[in-house]
């Protein structure tokens, strides 16, 4: 070894140099990551299932026993993506020596079919991502302004109020659907984006202002007032001063409203059927001619779930902070 | 110029008065020192001052200008606080020209790196300028909250006990580069401390407050010469006060259980009395009292000794170290005309 001279004395069990780690300890901590791997990896094998049944054949979704290996296909993705007419054996003839055909039309010929335009799931995806992403910023905007009154200012009955706040969350979104679906048709807010916007940032709410009382409460109240004798207003203070410091709270906050209104099921099947229709209604709906469309279903599934991963990635770093809730370290 | 006046503030929290009918005149120039136990409403007073907390009662004029409903951003004052409060994930030198950067002075930025980096050099932090907050040490931290205070001349500087979370050494010099501070920038400054040191080497003024009341007002010199009761009279002084009980008896204050014995002074005119003899006060060699001494704690520069005398152990400091022994019975009196005479319920007689 290079530098035996300068290596400690005795062995250590943790050091940011691999070479002065003891044999035992790195022993010990390749196994803890093989076991998070191997761990992480089952927990993987339905999304994987998934995303292969998405480039599957028909025949080849269904195929008892399952294949692992197969020829992949883009044939869920067109059936998912566009709406089909069935073709008689004529027009299927016809259609062969056509040389216009894009590679689209072709993976529909193959089963007969001709692609007469996009379905309404593109939109419906738009949808899902206009709804929970508004909605997202309505209840983490208003949380961070509620949750900031409710930390430093002496709101008469704040005991109560927060407790109201929290029991909003206490029943089952199925048991007020009824109810709200009424009152909606009523105000003609059935089946529109406002609708939607306005109850999943409610529902919401609650828990944002929960989550980031908790988060502001660790946020020393010295910082604004320091800030606010320097010659700043009140708001400027939060903005310069407890804005940055909240980061990882609202980081968190942000993710769990937004995975909330992203996969909401209830709601949206009872309250949106055509403009504002969210895509997790949608998708079992896929349904083709004739049979479940299983690789349609399955590549629906995986568009839906690539937003949420991106954003739980690029928030990563926050969130790895966040789930320690309130165990921040004071400045 | 800059003047601060408090007129009468009182302050409660829920069921603890914590500021009584608090009166003050600061005046411009001047190191002025709020000295007081624990709870006894020195940060609450500071923050009156700021505008951070609200009086209910009475008035808080800055400069002659009546600011009970100003925000604190308007009054023009620079707080230092009691816990760090940097902001983090700043460096240290924007935190320093954070003050600079407000709304309300708009500076140019040529103009808020001169002053920081002047303050910064003061301070000596210029090595620190471009770290954050968050890896200085305890001293460092705290200079930077000076210099946050210091980059700008508001009215008058509000210090909430600044040097109390440092260690000893680090203490004495910065009291003594603060007070330097002060006096060559002419700079207003209200100072809190329970550090009763720290209170007579800095102070022009000092304030004694105790349970949100100020028991007395003045220079070091009085408060340390002239104590107006028993608590300022044992705040201040170390070692502490000796106070001895005695009784009128045959044309003399004595003692019950020590043959002790205090002519009667300036009109003390009391049955019982307290009586207070520092302890640079007791003589021991010559004098008209014999104890033993139980106790030699030399200190270098001085020697404190314990003087039992019948019930009463007496604390005695003389200059140097001394050849006085442990067990020695020795013969001691007091400097007569430095006494100090209390009632029972601790007023200075
Ligand atoms: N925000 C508050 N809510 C309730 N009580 C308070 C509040 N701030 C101060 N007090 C009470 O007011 C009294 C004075 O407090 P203050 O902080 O002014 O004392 P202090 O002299 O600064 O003490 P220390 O030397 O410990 O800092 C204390 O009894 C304290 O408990
Ligand atoms: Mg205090």
């Amino acid at each position: 070894m290079a530098n035996v001279a300068n290596a400690p004395r005795q062995k250590v069990v943790i050091s940011t140099r691999v070479d002065k780690v003891s044999t035992g300890a790195r022993v010990t901590s390749s196994v803890r990551a093989a076991i998070a791997v191997i761990v992480a990896l089952i927990m993987l094998i339905p999304v994987a299932w998934m995303a292969m049944t998405a480039f599957k054949t028909r025949p080849d979704a269904v195929a008892v026993p399952p294949k692992v290996f197969f020829e992949p296909s883009f044939e869920g993705f067109v059936s998912l993506l566009t709406s089909r007419r069935q073709l008689t054996n004529d027009e299927i003839a016809v259609y062969q020596q056509r040389t216009d055909l894009g590679w689209a039309d072709q993976i529909a010929l193959i089963r007969g079919q001709a692609i007469t335009g996009p379905s309404a799931f593109p939109r419906q995806l738009l949808n899902s991502l206009i709804i929970s992403g508004v909605s997202t910023v309505f209840s983490v905007g208003f949380g961070v302004l509620s949750a900031y009154a409710f930390s430093r200012f002496p709101v008469p009955g704040k005991d109560d109020l927060l407790f109201f706040i929290l029991s909003q969350r206490m029943l089952p979104p199925v048991v007020v659907t009824i109810p709200i679906f009424l009152m909606y048709r009523q105000v003609g807010l059935h089946d529109t984006h406002i609708g939607m916007v306005l109850l999943y940032t409610a529902f919401n709410l609650s828990f944002s202002v929960w989550l980031l009382k908790g988060f502001i409460d660790e946020i020393p109240r010295e910082y604004e007032e320091a800030a606010m004798v320097d010659g700043y207003t009140r708001l400027q203070a939060f903005r310069r001063i407890v804005l940055p410091q909240a980061t990882t709270g609202i980081a968190a906050t942000t993710v769990f409203s937004l995975i909330f209104s992203w996969n909401e099921y209830a709601f949206a099947l009872m309250l949106t059927s055509d403009a504002a229709r969210t895509a997790p209604p949608s998708i079992p709906l896929v349904l083709g001619t004739g049979g479940i469309e299983w690789a349609a279903i399955a590549a629906g599934s995986l568009a839906f779930l690539i937003p949420v991963v991106i954003i739980t990635f690029l928030l990563r770093k926050h969130l790895l902070r966040g789930v320690t809730f309130g165990a921040i370290r004071k400045g | 110029m800059s003047d601060v006046r408090l007129e009468n503030i009182s302050k409660r929290f829920g069921d603890t008065l914590a500021l009584e009918g608090i009166s003050l005149h600061i005046h411009d120039d001047e190191f002025f020192v709020l000295l007081g136990p624990t709870g006894a409403g020195k940060t609450t007073t500071l923050r009156v001052i700021a505008g951070l907390e609200k009086q209910d009662d009475g008035h808080v004029y800055l400069d002659d200008r009546l600011m009970d409903g100003a925000q604190p951003a308007d009054r023009d004052v620079a707080f230092v606080f009691q816990q760090y409060s940097l902001y983090p994930n700043m460096s240290v030198y924007d935190n320093l020209a954070f003050p600079l950067r407000s709304p309300l002075r708009r500076l140019p930025e040529g103009e808020i790196r001169q002053r920081v980096t002047g303050a910064a050099e003061k301070l000596r932090i210029t090595h620190l300028l471009e770290r954050k907050t968050a890896r200085l040490s305890g001293g460092e931290m705290q200079r930077v909250s000076i210099g946050r205070a210091i980059v700008r001349q508001p009215r008058i500087f509000l210090m909430d006990e600044p040097l109390s979370n440092l260690d000893a050494k680090l203490r004495e010099s910065l009291r003594v580069e603060l007070k330097h501070l002060q006096k060559t920038q002419g700079s207003t400054t209200l100072f809190v401390t329970h550090d009763q040191i720290e209170a007579l080497t800095m102070a022009d003024r000092i304030a004694v407050l105790d349970q949100g009341k100020i028991i007395q007002n003045g220079t070091p010199f009085d408060i340390y010469d002239r104590p107006a009761t028993t608590f300022v009279a044992q705040m201040v002084g170390t070692p502490r006060i000796n106070l001895i009980a005695a009784e009128w008896q045959d044309g003399a204050y004595r003692t019950p259980g020590a043959a002790l014995s205090f002519a009667r002074q300036n009109g003390a005119a009391a049955e019982k009395v307290l009586v207070g003899v520092r302890p640079e006060d007791v003589r021991p060699g010559a004098g008209d009292f014999r104890g033993e001494v139980m106790l030699v704690e030399p200190l270098g520069v001085e020697t404190i000794l314990h003087i039992r005398t019948g019930e009463i152990t007496l604390l005695c400091v003389v200059s140097g170290l001394s050849s006085i022994q442990l067990g020695e019975v020795l013969s001691f009196g007091f400097a007569v005309e430095r006494l100090h005479f209390f009632d029972m319920n601790g007023r200075r007689l």
